[in-house]
């Protein structure tokens, strides 16, 4: 067991790295759930995202095109979704649950051509001065453009929610949607506003696999990460800053187990991978057990369904 | 004919009804039916890719006389035992089943089918009707140890495992005591991943490797991703199973090639003509099942020299990989100066030689 060989420094910097697929889509369910409307297709719209991405980036030799068709292809799955839950009241749960075998499915199929095919090369974004910063230069200032804009969407999420009127209007459709459709919110448009801008993040996360961190495209490549995000919201009670540390946690375990193993240390793979399910597990039941304060962290109509004339 | 697992689960349900009536479904001699299961995808770039080149093979040697098919991402389990029998009802006189854990499953098929020829590669369980096979991999690993002890600047050689099966620790032991004999400061750092076949675990593996200072690369499982981190990373990587070079043109320095052609032109021959039988085959540089991809341009004329020397030693027999004085990991001795290993010790090798820190995990 050698365990001055992990490098903490390095090991920050890919831990930023590994907790940007599931920091892009956690956030996007997190105002998805802000909203109101329970959405578990996240996995589906992960994968569909990371092989529309893949696919386009081949076709077209710009991995940005790519990113751009990751979103697409998440938020058309999520708009699939919003008809079917916010037109058609379907239950979202059940709903949620066949996007995801859904889009692992249609995913495995537009795969089908692209398995062992190298996309273009993702540059990271030395950013000039900052970048040869002892300490911060390496964790923070050597990222593609990516790992930036997932830590920009969530520092503008809390602002939205917390500070722009917008954002309250959709916290009030999300805590009373009957209260929030007699004041004369439109309920419907926001919240299919919300699972279409949350669908797109998550095609962005699942590109983010397949374009930048493998890079590569295999069946079911995301592998659970949908999942985590999903726990991960309910980790960060529904607060976007808390999601960023979150995120970070949970990746991080993923970074730390194979260094962990690199340098000599036998701990069995499958504690590792269970670990943030039972930190999640940890966290609801520690939530619940505070009275009160507990109920005023999921929003309130989070999974009800929604009709005007009710 | 090419199917996907889903289509053919999906018509189990009509074939069990004909294997409840008895019918025997086998095709005459004169023309032979071969099924393939692949544990990955053939678009692997890898392992499954290099068994599909070998069934490419088969077809352009005897045309009309073979029918070939295969399914490719077969989990190994329940699910390749399904795949294997509805093969088998389907009327394949000889199935290829191309990964170590298909082990019980073809055995179980195996006993149902008795007129069937089953071939199981890499594994070690025969019946009269199923023939094992399997290349000496570790002798190819003994040539890129050597790379690798020449190559390392660091002294760090990252290693990603698979499974701790006795095919993967010999390997990672041929490796080892090949890039110790170039270079006595050498040091493996070893991850074992739990998958054959899982990019996204691959690169991460590959990555945390990387961090923690190994510039030379080596990986016992099948996608390319470890090749395009080393590619990135601007490190040393060795293809596995298959020429990677497309994934990693500076990094890999070459490939240990599986070449598994002539063996399945010549099985297939003899179900032809009738001679086929229950065997272990088990070929390695000599008889030109494992081959090599070309060495980098980039690598020092005395790295290329001596690797070549031991690809020619082991090819004409002067060299063993697994010649003594070896120890094992504990310091107890194995093999005296002089002793080479015998293929039984080698099949079922669990154990590490001395120098390796890695525990085997259980």
């Amino acid at each position: 067991m050698d365990l001055s060989a992990i490098d903490p420094l390095v090991l920050l910097a890919s831990l930023m790295v590994a907790a940007t697929p599931i920091m892009l889509a956690g956030i996007g369910e997190l105002v998805v759930e802000k909203s109101g409307v329970l959405n578990l297709g996240v996995e589906g719209m992960m994968i569909t995202g990371a092989i529309c991405g893949f696919a386009v980036a081949v076709e077209t030799g710009s991995p940005a095109l790519g990113f751009l068709a990751a979103a697409a292809g998440g938020a058309v799955l999520a708009l699939l979704f919003g008809i079917l839950t916010q037109f058609l009241l379907s239950n979202q749960v059940a709903t949620g649950l066949a996007l995801t075998l859904f889009g692992l499915g249609l995913s495995a199929l537009i795969g089908q051509s692209y398995i062992g095919i190298k996309p273009p090369h993702f540059d990271q974004l030395d950013i000039p001065l900052l970048k040869d910063l002892p300490v911060l230069g390496l964790v923070l200032f050597r990222h593609d453009v990516i790992v930036y804009l997932a830590l920009g969407l969530v520092v503008g999420v809390w602002w939205f929610l917390g500070r722009s009127r917008a954002g309250l209007v959709l916290r009030a459709i999300g805590e009373n949607h009957d209260a929030a459709h007699a004041l004369g919110y439109k309920v419907m448009r926001v919240r299919m506003l919300a699972i279409v801008f949350g669908g797109a993040l998550a095609g962005l996360g699942g590109a983010y696999i397949s374009l930048v961190r493998v890079p590569q495209w295999t069946e079911g490549m995301t592998a659970g990460a949908g999942w985590i995000a999903l726990a991960l919201v309910v980790f960060a009670s529904w607060r976007p800053l808390r999601l960023a540390l979150g995120a970070w946690l949970f990746g991080g375990i993923t970074v730390l187990q194979l260094n962990l193993q690199a340098a000599g240390v036998a701990i069995p793979i499958q504690y590792l991978s269970m670990s943030p399910y039972i930190a999640t597990i940890l966290v609801l039941a520690f939530l619940s057990s505070r009275s009160g304060r507990a109920a005023l962290d999921a929003p309130a109509s989070l999974g009800k369904p929604f009709h005007a004339s009710s | 004919m090419t199917m996907k697992r889903r289509t053919v689960l999906a018509g189990l349900a009509g074939t069990t009804a004909a294997a409840a009536l008895g019918v025997p479904t086998f095709a005459g001699k004169d023309k032979v039916k071969a099924g393939f299961i692949y544990v990955g995808p053939v678009g692997d770039g890898g392992w499954s890719f290099q068994h599909d080149q070998g069934r490419k093979a088969v077809e352009a040697a005897y045309g009309d006389k073979v029918e070939t098919s295969y399914v490719e991402s077969v989990p190994e389990g329940a699910d390749a035992e399904r795949v294997m029998t509805q093969m088998a009802l389907s009327g394949h006189d000889i199935i290829f089943a191309t990964s170590f854990g298909y082990m019980d499953a073809v055995q179980n098929v195996a006993k149902k089918f008795p007129k069937v020829k089953f071939e199981h590669a890499t594994g070690y369980k025969r019946a009269p009707n199923v023939a094992t096979y399997s290349s000496r991999f570790y002798e190819g690993r003994a040539v890129i140890g050597t790379i690798a002890g020449m190559v390392t600047r660091t002294n760090k050689v990252g290693y990603i495992a698979s499974y701790p099966i006795p095919e993967v620790i010999r390997g990672i032991n041929s490796a080892f005591i090949h890039a110790r004999k170039k270079n006595p400061n050498v040091e493996f750092k070893i991850v074992w991943v739990f998958t054959w076949f899982d990019p996204s675990k691959e690169a991460d593996a590959a990555k945390a490797l990387i961090e923690q200072g190994c510039d030379v690369i080596m990986q016992h499982t099948d996608s390319t991703a470890p090749m395009a981190i080393a590619e990135k990373a601007g490190i040393t990587a060795f293809g596995q199973a298959s020429d990677m070079s497309a994934f990693g043109p500076h990094a890999q320095a070459t490939a240990i090639i599986d070449n598994w052609a002539p063996y399945y032109v010549d099985r297939v021959g003899k179900v032809l003509d009738g001679t086929w039988k229950s065997e272990d085959t088990w070929g390695g540089i000599a008889s030109g099942m494992v081959a090599f991809a070309p060495f980098n341009e980039n690598l020092p004329a005395e790295v290329k020299a001596a690797a070549q020397k031991m690809i020619d030693d082991i090819k004409s027999g002067a060299y063993h990989p697994f010649t003594g004085p070896l120890n094992k990991q504990d310091g107890t001795p194995w093999l005296k100066p002089g002793e080479v290993a015998d293929d039984g010790t080698l099949a079922g090798m669990n154990f590490y030689v001395e120098g390796i820190t890695d525990t085997i995990p259980s």
